[in-house]
C-alpha cells in the first residue's frame, strides 16, 4: 500500500502498478482502460509518492506476477545484481536526479543497462519532464552493426519504407529508387507486405538482395512478415538479412501476436546462422507501440507506457539492429493528439535507450488523431536532439498501403540539415561515391545512378 | 532549376506507383505545390472524420428498398467521445434499444446496419449504391432481411447488439473506414454469422476499400453476397471462411 496526503486528503494506491498508472501523464489509452488518476491533484500526488519508492521495491513487487508471465520471468532472471549496487540505494526521485547529473555518463549508463528493469525506467520517466527525457537519452549511445553502423553520435539514419497496396515489385522498386536518391535507407530498406504471402515476400527479398549487392549499398533489407513466415523463408534459403517481429510487453500480448520467447529465440538463432552481416551481427528488427496490450485485452491493469517498457526487455534479449516505437499508428483512443504522441515518443525513446536498445521512432499519426505535419516536425526535432537512432522514410510521408502519415525522405534530410547530423558512416561514403552527396552532406541529383537503377528494376 | 532530362526521368518513375515519389526538392524541402497538395488531401481526410450522416437523404434512400427503417444512435454522444471511447460506439443508447424492442419476437436471416464509423462521407456517397447492387441478390436467394438500421457513431461491433435484438442469423454492417490521404470516402462491409455481443473480431469477414476508385459497387456486392451465402452454407464466418480474393485490409482494425 502506497499513500500520500495533500492538505487534509490522503490518497491511497493499492500496489505499485496502480501507483505507476495514476502517476502517468494523461493519455487517452489509460483513460479507456480506467487506470488514470481521477484528478490533476491525484496524478501529482501519485508522482510525488512514486518519487519516494526505493528501486529495491521494484525487484520484490512485480507489476505482473512472475508465475504467470514469461516476460516478468525474463526481467527478473536477467537482472544484473552486480551493477545494480551502483544505484540500489536510490529512490525513483533520486534516480531521476542522478540520471541528470554529470556522474551518469555514457559509459556508466551502458554498464547499467541490465541493472535497470523496465518498470524502474518507466517509473522514473513518469516523474520526468520532456527536457529531462531528452537530456538523459542524449547521454546514452546504443550502436549496432549489420552491413553498416547505426546509432553513433552525430548520425541519424532512416528506414526506407517503400510500401505498396498490392506489393507490386515495380511499384516498390520505384519508391526504393526515389528514397535512395534522397539519401534514405541506411537503417534498413524495410517493406511492410500488404498480405502475409510467403511467395511474394520471397520475391521482394530477392529483389532487394540484388539491389544491395549489384549496387554495393552498405545496408540491409527486411520484409516485415510474421516471424513464422520469415523462418519458413530462411529454411527455403531466401536471402533474409533482418528478422522482423512486432512485440508487446506481456506474455498475453505476444500470444495475440502469435509469438512467444521461444519462437523469437528460434528465429534469432536461425538468422544468426546465416552470417549475412559484414560489419556486425545484430540481426533482429522489432516494432512496438504503447497501447498494444490494451488493444489485445492483455494489460493486467498495468498502464500502457509500462507495458511498452516491458516490451523492451523482450527486445534487448535478442540484441536487435533496430527497434522502433510506431508511436502514433495505434490511433486516438490510445494517444489522442500531438501532445500525447510527442510525450509518448520521448518516453519510449528514453526508456528504450536506457535499457540498451537501438531506438528509432516512427513519428506518425492517423487521420482520426488530432495531429498534423507540424506536430511531426516538432517531434522530429526533439528526437533528433535526443539522439534517436533512426526514423522512417516514406515517400512524401504518405504510406499508401498502411494509410497513415509518417515521415518522409525529405524529413530525414531536414533533421540532418537542421541539426548537423549525418547518415550512417558506410552509407555516407556510398552516397559520396555515387555522387549523390557532396562533402557538406548536400544531396545532389545523380542521373547516371537513377538511370542504372531504373533499367535494372523497372 | 531541374533540367528537362531530370524532369522526364522523374515523370517516368511516377507511373509505377501512387506513392508520392519524384516530388523534387527545394534545398532539402518539398516544393510548395506538393506540400500544399498534401495539406489538401489531409484536409479531406479530416473533414471526412468529422462529417455527419445525411439522415434525411439516407432514410429516404433506404425506404426505397421497401423495408422498415430504424434511426438509431450509439452511446457515444459526439464525435470526439466516439474517437476516444470505442467501447461506447459498440453499444446502442437507451432510446435505440427501446425502438428495437418491438422486434423481440421476430426472426430474420440477415440484419443490415449502416453506420458512419470514421467517415460519414463514405456512407453518404456509397451506401445506397451498394444496396442497390446487393438487395436483388439477397431477394433472389429468398433471404429474409430485417428492418434496415441507420446508426449514428457506431463501431463494427454495434451490429452484434442490433442483430441480437432482431434475432438475425447473420449481420452485415456497412461502415465508413478510417480515411487515408487518397481515400476519404472508403466504405467497409463486415459480415458476422451468428452474431452475439462480445464476440471476437476473428469471427468476422471484411470487404474493404469499397468506392468507385477502389472496389466498385457491383464487385463489392458480389463479394458480400458470396460471403453471406458461404457463411450460411458453412454456418460460420471469420478466419475459417476464406474468400480467395478478399483482402481484409490490415489497417481497418481501428474501426
Amino acid at each position: 500500500m502506497y499513500k500520500y496526503s495533500v492538505h487534509n486528503h490522503t490518497y491511497h494506491f493499492n500496489d505499485l502498478k496502480t501507483l505507476m498508472a495514476k502517476a502517468t501523464p494523461f493519455r487517452s489509452g489509460d483513460a479507456l482502460a480506467g487506470l488514470i488518476a481521477d484528478s490533476y491533484e491525484e496524478r501529482v500526488a501519485a508522482q510525488i509518492c512514486l518519487a519516494d519508492v526505493p528501486l529495491k521495491n521494484f525487484l520484490s513487487e512485480a507489476t505482473i506476477p512472475y508465475e504467470t508471465d514469461e516476460i516478468t520471468r525474463l526481467i527478473i532472471d536477467t537482472h544484473d545484481a552486480v551493477n545494480f549496487k551502483y544505484i540500489s540505494a536510490y529512490t525513483i526521485g533520486e534516480l531521476r536526479d542522478w540520471l541528470l547529473s554529470d556522474d551518469a555518463h555514457t559509459t556508466l549508463l551502458q554498464q547499467l543497462q541490465f541493472a535497470f528493469t523496465p518498470e524502474m525506467i518507466a517509473a522514473v520517466s513518469k516523474i520526468m519532464r520532456n527536457q529531462d527525457l531528452i537530456l538523459v537519452a542524449q547521454k546514452c549511445e546504443v550502436v549496432t552493426r549489420f552491413r553498416n553502423t547505426i546509432g553513433l553520435k552525430g548520425r541519424f539514419a532512416a528506414r526506407l519504407q517503400p510500401n505498396h497496396p498490392t506489393d507490386d515489385p515495380k511499384g516498390i522498386a520505384a519508391s526504393i529508387i526515389d528514397g535512395l536518391l534522397l539519401g534514405s535507407g541506411d537503417a534498413v530498406i524495410g517493406i511492410n507486405p500488404a498480405t502475409d504471402n510467403p511467395a511474394q515476400a520471397h520475391l521482394l527479398l530477392h529483389m532487394m538482395n540484388e539491389l544491395i549487392h549489384k549496387f554495393s549499398i552498405p545496408t540491409q533489407a527486411c520484409v516485415l512478415s510474421h516471424i513464422t513466415t520469415t523462418l519458413d523463408l530462411i529454411n527455403k534459403d531466401a536471402p533474409v538479412d533482418l528478422v522482423f517481429q512486432s512485440i508487446g510487453g506481456t506474455e498475453k500480448t505476444n500470444k495475440s501476436f502469435g509469438i512467444n520467447l521461444s519462437m523469437l529465440n528460434e528465429a534469432y538463432e536461425a538468422s544468426l546462422s546465416l552470417q549475412r552481416g559484414t560489419v556486425g551481427n545484430n540481426v533482429m528488427y522489432f516494432e512496438t507501440g504503447q497501447g498494444s496490450s490494451l488493444s489485445a485485452n492483455a494489460h493486467h491493469g498495468v498502464d500502457q507506457q509500462t507495458c511498452e517498457a516491458r516490451a523492451y526487455a523482450v527486445a534487448r534479449h535478442f540484441k536487435p539492429h533496430l527497434v522502433n516505437s510506431v508511436v502514433g499508428f495505434i490511433g486516438p483512443e490510445y494517444l489522442y493528439d500531438g501532445k500525447q504522441i510527442t510525450r509518448a515518443a520521448l518516453e519510449d525513446h528514453f526508456c528504450g535507450k536506457l535499457l540498451g536498445l537501438p531506438m528509432g521512432v516512427d513519428v506518425c499519426y492517423t487521420n482520426h488523431a488530432e495531429a498534423d505535419q507540424d506536430d511531426i516536425d516538432n517531434l522530429l526535432l526533439l528526437l533528433g536532439i535526443a539522439g534517436c537512432n533512426f526514423i522512417m522514410g516514406v515517400p512524401g510521408a504518405d504510406d499508401i498501403m498502411l494509410n497513415y502519415q509518417s515521415t518522409s525522405f525529405h524529413d530525414a534530410l531536414f533533421v540532418r540539415k537542421a541539426l548537423g547530423l549525418k547518415p550512417a558512416p558506410e552509407f555516407e561514403s556510398w552516397l559520396l561515391q555515387q555522387g549523390l552527396a557532396d562533402d557538406d552532406g548536400n544531396m545532389l541529383p545523380s542521373l547516371t545512378l537513377q538511370k542504372q537503377l531504373m533499367e535494372k528494376f523497372l | 532549376m531541374q533540367s528537362n532530362k531530370n524532369i522526364s526521368a522523374s515523370q517516368s518513375i511516377k507511373k509505377y506507383t501512387q506513392a508520392r515519389i519524384a516530388l523534387g526538392k527545394k534545398g532539402v524541402s518539398v516544393p510548395a505545390k506538393e506540400m500544399l497538395q498534401f495539406k489538401m488531401d489531409h484536409a479531406h481526410a479530416r473533414d471526412a472524420v468529422f462529417s455527419l450522416l445525411e439522415i434525411d437523404k439516407l432514410s429516404k434512400e433506404l425506404k426505397s428498398f421497401n423495408l422498415p427503417v430504424f434511426l438509431l444512435k450509439s452511446k457515444a454522444t459526439d464525435k470526439h467521445l466516439y474517437l476516444k471511447r470505442p467501447d461506447l460506439g459498440r453499444k446502442l443508447d437507451e432510446n435505440s434499444i427501446e425502438q428495437l424492442s418491438v422486434l423481440r419476437d421476430m426472426q430474420y436471416d440477415v440484419c443490415i446496419a449502416i453506420t458512419d464509423g470514421l467517415s460519414a462521407t463514405a456512407i453518404n456517397n456509397h451506401a445506397k449504391n451498394i444496396l442497390v447492387a446487393l438487395m436483388p441478390l439477397l431477394n433472389k436467394a429468398n433471404i429474409k432481411i430485417a428492418p434496415l438500421c441507420l446508426i449514428e457513431r457506431g463501431r463494427v461491433a454495434i451490429a452484434d447488439e442490433v442483430s441480437s435484438w432482431m434475432n438475425a442469423k447473420l449481420s452485415l454492417i456497412l461502415i465508413g473506414e478510417r480515411p487515408g490521404l487518397s481515400s476519404p470516402d472508403s466504405l467497409g462491409a463486415y459480415i458476422t454469422y451468428n452474431p452475439s455481443i462480445g464476440l471476437k473480431d476473428e469471427r468476422r469477414n471484411c470487404v474493404s476499400n469499397i468506392r468507385p476508385e477502389g472496389l466498385k459497387y457491383k464487385e463489392a456486392a458480389n463479394k458480400i453476397f458470396y460471403l453471406i451465402k458461404e457463411a450460411f452454407r458453412l454456418k460460420l464466418s471469420g478466419v475459417e471462411l476464406k474468400e480467395n480474393d478478399t483482402n481484409a485490409s490490415l489497417n481497418n482494425w481501428h474501426i
